[in-house]
């Protein structure tokens, strides 16, 4: 395909219809465009043009993990769902709490060409919450790390917590804390509320999250720092970050698609499928989260895209692992949760799944509005197509998605990534074609 | 029936008939030759992940007397613990044609997963799984309570009315969430006794009065007090102090034994710690159901693996 490409009668977030000329890795024109010869075309008739979706909490699992993911199935996975850029946990083997680990995701990433990996480098050494890992150095490297996370573990130590918020003030990063206080959730293994005491599953209380939170903001506060509240999933960590942002305190908050759309009740069937960390909260907590995105006391959607094989959930609840696949469902589980509810319209849609992520995580390149002279990272999305969510749609290599045979809305027809589509006619294009045209892309754009 | 995994599921009339069936299996206890050929043929594994040694021979006695082939799979301190996963054990059984699988689990839902999974074809008698369910435990109770107020009477009649206090760690208790669910179902009127720290956050689901005072709740009188076995590692997580003050406070000691008429009957699904939730005097009344409770046990079970493998099994 030549390197110009023409989308054809796009719906822009806004609500406006316009052509787009993609060219040189940026849009050329926006707009009515007459003619634009030698173009690949792409009739995007009813069809939403929307700034590449940037995922702020994915696993790669690679390094160590690549029976789970790679970098390159899961950037995979992430084109198919409409992401331009992920940013890739560190919780990977060797942890990714040194300059030269980060350093290989991101050219793992950049090699595959699905996507930017943006890697999050780790609060503390081998996320053993002891020690600061090389803060600085991940921050200086060329993988220019921002964003740190101890992600599935807790920093609980109040006093590296504070040292992490303060040291990371130097290179203007942010730490992303998974807030789960460990004593109050050993052994923990769902929501635990009625339904824990029915079924005879250990309970992780709301309030394992809401006391870190609390404590975070007030530490965030204390050393003037930023925070970023991962997957927050409680009605009650809703209302802790709401105080703490109408006091001023620089604290931001995401939460992922699943508990924006499942709760608790599904756990009865001990379907390892919905084990997940946080768990899968009570009806009421998954309205209030909604209305929270709404209404930008959480800022953002992130999907904590967890692979795991087969084997790791066909088993018994407790021996199962925590996660779910989402990268390639979140766009349609956003599109019935907050759209169709008539919470958030699509332009709300763009900034909390690509520009407001893209700015916590200083990801410059991406989540930026469609406009000319913007970068070429569009995702056009069908909001008419409907069906059963089923496995050709998972594009990872893990299936452990807990929306296989669900009805969702919608999908993700084609992804445009530097330039370049990484999916057409929603499917995901093959990968030596997608390295020949990161590789030419980087080489200056020698296009045609 | 298909499967036994949770008294919960059991309407009243299934629970009944599978009572009413013991009383038959009760009768036969009772002949000089013990031996049903029901089941000859069957083959009935025990899968017990967890030991109990108390349970399995339950099971075994009660499949045997039923003429069944029964293979026990001690699963604790085999492959298992070098990483065999719960579905290459029950393709192994299935393999093997096991047409009935006992399972012992120590983690709640195991033997749902192994019932819905398609791994295996067989009936699934859940023996205990986790914090969750223990059904034939939660229907030999009844059936001892149903014994001790009807006799000979029993066949057919519910516990309709019948007062009962449950007492001790009632979150770790899958005992207590059985008896619960059947007792209710029976139209029992349950109370439960636990330090607040033992019972689950939020039972108000449950169809069972709460309270923390046993004086209070035994004050009344009531028809059964059965009392659960606490463990003594429960003490170092911090949910009760000590020992002492556990037995003083919600123990079934020789001064709140003897203010119970001689009616009340003394219910544990054992192992007892004497002195600690139940003293020995207690323990060893006339009042206490403890040994018929183990011989009800062999009944209820031949009921169940009776319902589950004889003849045609249903969909349910």
């Amino acid at each position: 395909m030549s390197g110009r490409i023409l989308v054809r009668g796009a719906t822009l977030p806004g609500g406006e219809r316009a052509d787009l000329l993609v060219e040189g890795g940026v849009i050329a024109e926006i707009g009515g465009i007459a003619d634009a010869p030698g173009a690949h075309v792409i009739d995007a008739d009813g069809l939403i043009a929307l700034p590449g979706l940037v995922d702020l909490h994915t696993h790669l699992r690679e390094p160590g993990y690549e029976q789970s993911e790679t970098v390159l199935t899961g950037t995979q996975a992430a084109a198919a769902g409409g992401y331009t850029a992920v940013f890739a946990m560190a919780n990977t083997f060797p942890v990714a709490d040194t300059a030269g680990v980060v350093e290989q995701e991101q050219r793992l990433g950049r090699t595959a060409g699905y996507a930017t990996v943006q890697p999050i480098g780790a609060v503390t050494v081998g996320l053993e919450g002891e020690q600061l890992a090389e803060l600085g150095a991940m921050a200086r490297s060329q993988a220019n790390v921002r964003v740190f996370s101890d992600d599935g573990f807790c920093v609980a130590d109040p006093q590296l917590m504070r040292r992490a918020l303060e040291y990371v003030k130097a290179f203007d990063g942010v730490i992303a804390q998974h807030a789960q206080e460990p004593r109050l959730t050993v052994g923990a293994q769902m929501n635990e509320g009625a339904l824990s005491g029915e079924l005879g599953l250990a309970g992780w209380p709301a309030v394992a999250e809401e006391s870190i939170i609390a404590r975070d903001v007030l530490l965030a506060e204390h050393v003037g720092s930023r925070l970023h509240v991962c997957h927050l999933s409680t009605a009650g960590s809703v209302e802790v970050v709401r105080w703490a942002k109408a006091r001023g305190i620089d604290v931001t908050a995401e939460v992922t698609p699943h508990h924006l759309l499942l709760t608790e009740e599904l756990v009865a069937t001990y379907d390892a499928r919905y084990k997940v960390n946080p768990p899968l909260r009570r009806a009421e907590d998954v309205q209030a989260l909604r209305a929270a995105l709404a209404d930008g006391t959480i800022d953002i959607v992130a999907t904590d895209h967890a692979p795991h094989p087969v084997e790791a959930k066909e088993c018994e609840w407790d021996a199962a692992a925590n996660g779910m696949v989402g990268l390639e469902s979140a766009l349609s589980v956003v599109h019935q949760a907050m759209v169709e509810t008539g919470l958030l319209d699509w332009a709300g849609v763009a900034r909390v799944m690509s520009e407001t992520p893209a700015r916590i995580g200083r990801l410059a390149g991406h989540g930026t509005a469609l406009a000319a002279g913007a970068p070429a990272e569009v995702t056009l999305y069908d909001p008419s197509a409907a069906g059963e969510f089923d496995v050709a749609r998972l594009a990872g290599r893990s299936a452990n998605s807990p929306y296989l045979g669900r009805r969702l809305p919608g999908r993700v027809v084609a992804t445009l990534h530097s330039g370049y589509a990484t999916v057409l006619d929603g499917v995901v294009r093959d990968a030596h074609e997608v390295a020949g045209l990161a590789a030419s892309a980087s080489n200056g754009g020698a296009r045609g | 029936m298909r499967h036994l995994l949770a008294t919960r599921d059991l309407s009243r009339d299934e629970a009944i008939e599978l009572l009413d069936i013991a009383e038959d299996m009760a009768a036969v206890q009772e002949r000089e030759v013990k031996k049903l050929p029901t089941l000859r043929g069957k083959t009935v594994v025990n899968l017990f992940f967890e030991d109990s040694t108390r349970t399995r021979i339950s099971f075994e006695a009660a499949a045997k007397r039923l003429s069944a082939d029964v293979i026990n799979f001690s699963a604790k301190g085999s492959s298992v613990s070098k990483g065999e996963s719960l579905k290459d054990t029950a393709q192994t059984l299935q393999a093997m044609g096991a047409d009935g699988v006992v399972v012992r689990h120590p983690s709640s839902g195991a033997p749902l997963v192994l019932a819905t999974s398609g791994w295996i074809d067989a009936g699934v008698v859940n023996a205990g799984d986790g914090t969750h369910e223990h059904p034939t435990q939660a229907l030999l109770d009844a059936f001892t309570m149903r014994r001790r107020l009807h006799g000979a009477a029993s066949r057919g009649r519910d516990l309709d009315g019948v007062r009962i206090v449950i007492v001790g760690d009632i979150l770790h208790s899958r005992v207590a969430r059985s008896n619960v669910w059947l007792l209710d179902t029976l139209g029992a009127d349950v109370t439960l006794v636990a330090p607040p720290t033992l019972l689950p956050v939020d039972p108000s689901g449950w169809p069972a009065r709460i309270g923390y005072d046993l004086d209070a709740a035994l004050a009344p009188a009531p028809d059964v007090v059965m009392m659960l076995r606490v463990q003594a590692e429960r003490m170092h997580a911090a949910f009760f102090p000590n020992s002492r003050e556990y037995s003083r406070t919600w123990g079934l000691d020789d001064a709140r034994f003897d203010r119970l008429p001689p009616t009340t009957m003394v219910m544990h699904p054992g192992p007892m710690n004497r002195g600690l939730e139940i003293a020995a005097r207690a323990a060893d009344s006339p009042q206490s159901t403890v040994r018929e409770q183990v011989a009800n046990g062999v009944s209820v079970r031949m009921a169940a693996l009776y319902l589950l493998l004889s003849g045609e099994r249903g969909d349910a």
